[in-house]
């Protein structure tokens, strides 16, 4: 898709597979027929850039036509290069600029709550975002508001656009700044799917905090011209480079 | 405008369930009223007015009607990104209200002055932009956007203006109150520069020329109708704005007249055209060193209607 695309975000896409995979797999409440299902899961991807992974599970997972994904870039079509909503189901909100879903994503969360509604919120986020002040003006407000229903996960790949987050702007000690900003804060592997389904349903126990889920992942995981390649931000496979890509990921299964 | 605001919101939440306030650590002194009564549909988020328009779009995409509340240019320009792609994209409803129109703040300083806020917000998609006159059009307005589905942003004044409004009125979104009729000139006021405009319009009738008022309270969209029967009906249209001459009213009213092919009719932007006010005042004070007061509108106005009169 990104090949035929000629599109960016490769790498960033795929940092994340093992991720939505089990959340739509074992963790989300949602119903493909009913994408607007009112007790729905909400699943934010606020890393909007990496679209191409999120739109590749939802027609997996039955939302819309496999057939769609080759519209992607395409002339007259919806699917865009950044998380669109309006037309692809199962997309909750627009994202592409970052800093902005855990807002959202507070919100809805806090609607839930007021609704006595029993749907949780899962807003998936960049390392690279956590650069955006927005990003903590959210983190502050969740725990303070007990917003239990509310799950961020941090897809932290270590990369960002320029550089390595070290180089850019380190984050750390990542971990204890959710914890100090009244998060109950997990950090795991991110492409262990054990790992992952197993924070994911620990935080159905949390009464009071929201859930921070750091997870420790791999820019362009799965194909190894791509790992923690900076270039795979930006960079399209050609033709050789796909099926190369190809052959290693089939390989895997 | 704020307490009619205020009094306005109370009796919308009385009526509909699904309206929410949330403040950006503003409002002390006018929104007491409605959290007694509604303290579980108001929220304050703390000074943080991306949060706070992230917060109301994810609250709204769940079905609520949500107001945000601040002063000036925070709960616009600090987080146009915000009402752009969360609240107008998704055609969220939520309802942006700024308190501290163009020059209510006049003392505060340039951070207090909302001098660019309807050009802005009016060039974005989904979003309507109504600046009331005076504290009767505040609390229509006020009912009008909680009816509206859809982003809209409400431009109050402060505290404490008068009535302009002498008559009920039919308040409704898109479209202009007439409040004078005349043949001469045209004034199209949006905000509270109305009774400016009426006491101009009651200078020049005893210099014998007669002014049309209209009081455009909905920027966005506007009243196009009304505009051009005003280019037909008169030889003159000038229009009155708290808020910078490039983007508010004035060139929502130029783009009109410009784009219509049968209109001579002369034109003129009172406004704020100096940029930066890197001195303070009251907001009278300001109005008058803009041009904008009655004695400097009056001066701006008696050349055109000269100059038309030439033709």
């Amino acid at each position: 898709m990104i090949h035929r695309a000629k599109s960016s975000h490769a790498g960033s896409a795929l940092s994340m597979v093992e991720l939505l995979v089990v959340l739509y797999n074992r963790i989300l409440r949602i119903d493909p027929s009913r994408p607007d299902w009112p007790g729905r899961d909400r699943f934010l991807l606020s890393k909007g850039h990496a679209c191409a992974g999120l739109y590749a599970v939802l027609s997996a997972r039955g939302f819309f036509p496999a057939a769609w994904l080759n519209d992607f870039y395409k002339d007259s079509t919806p699917i865009a290069g950044h998380v669109t909503h309006g037309s692809i189901p199962g997309v909750e909100v627009s994202t592409g600029a970052l800093g902005h879903g855990l807002a959202i994503g507070c919100g809805m969360a806090l609607a839930g709550k007021r609704d006595g509604s029993t749907y949780r919120v899962f807003v998936l986020l960049s390392d690279g975002e956590c650069d955006e002040g927005s990003t903590w003006e959210a983190a502050l407000f969740a725990p303070h508001h007990r917003l239990n229903n509310l799950i961020a996960i941090v897809d932290y790949n270590k990369i960002q656009s320029l550089g390595t987050v070290k180089d850019v702007l380190d984050l750390e000690p990542f971990r204890k700044k959710w914890e100090a900003f009244g998060w109950a804060t997990q950090e795991i592997d991110g492409h262990d799917l054990g790992q992952i389904e197993r924070a994911l349903e620990d935080t159905a126990r949390e009464s009071s905090r929201p859930t921070c889920i750091i997870a420790h992942t791999v820019k362009g995981k799965g194909i190894d011209f791509m790992e923690n390649k900076l270039l795979w931000h930006y960079r399209s496979p050609d033709d050789q480079e796909l099926r190369l890509a190809l052959s290693q990921l089939e390989s895997v299964e | 405008m704020r307490a009619a605001f205020f009094r306005a919101l109370v009796r919308v939440a009385e009526e509909r369930p699904d309206v929410h306030l949330i403040v950006g650590d503003i409002g002390f002194g006018a929104v007491e009223p409605y959290i007694i009564k509604f303290p579980d549909r108001f929220l304050n988020v703390g000074v943080a007015e991306q949060n706070l328009t992230g917060i109301a779009a994810g609250m709204a995409l769940s079905g609520k009607t949500v107001f945000t509340y601040s002063i000036g240019n925070f709960p616009t320009l600090r987080c146009l990104e915000q009402i752009r792609n969360d609240v107008c994209y998704h055609r969220a409803n939520v309802k942006i209200v700024a308190v501290g129109g163009g020059f209510a703040y006049g003392a505060l300083g340039m951070t207090h002055h909302a001098t660019e806020d309807l050009a802005i917000l009016r060039a974005l998609p989904e979003m309507t932009v109504i600046a009331p006159a005076d504290p009767i059009e505040a609390e229509c307005a006020t009912e009008a956007v909680a009816a509206h589905s859809g982003p809209c942003y409400l431009r109050l004044g402060r505290a404490g203006e008068a009535v302009v409004h002498r008559s009920p009125i039919d308040f409704e979104i898109g479209k202009a109150i007439q409040v004078r009729e005349g043949t001469d000139v045209t004034f199209i006021s949006t905000g509270g520069l109305l009774g400016t405009a009426l006491e101009v319009a009651d200078a020049l009738a005893e210099m014998g020329s007669e002014a049309r008022v209209l009081s455009m309270h909905t920027v966005k969209p506007l009243d196009a109708d009304a505009v051009l029967a005003a280019a037909r009906d008169t030889r003159a249209i000038v229009t009155l704005e708290e808020h910078s001459v490039i983007g508010g009213l004035g060139s929502a009213v130029a783009e009109v007249l410009a784009e219509a092919s049968d209109t001579h009719v002369s034109f003129k932007r009172l406004g704020v055209a100096t940029g930066f006010s890197r001195i303070v005042g009251s907001q009278n004070w300001l109005r008058h060193h803009n041009g904008l007061s009655v004695e400097a509108v009056l001066q701006s106005v008696v050349p055109l209607l000269a100059t038309s009169e030439a033709r």
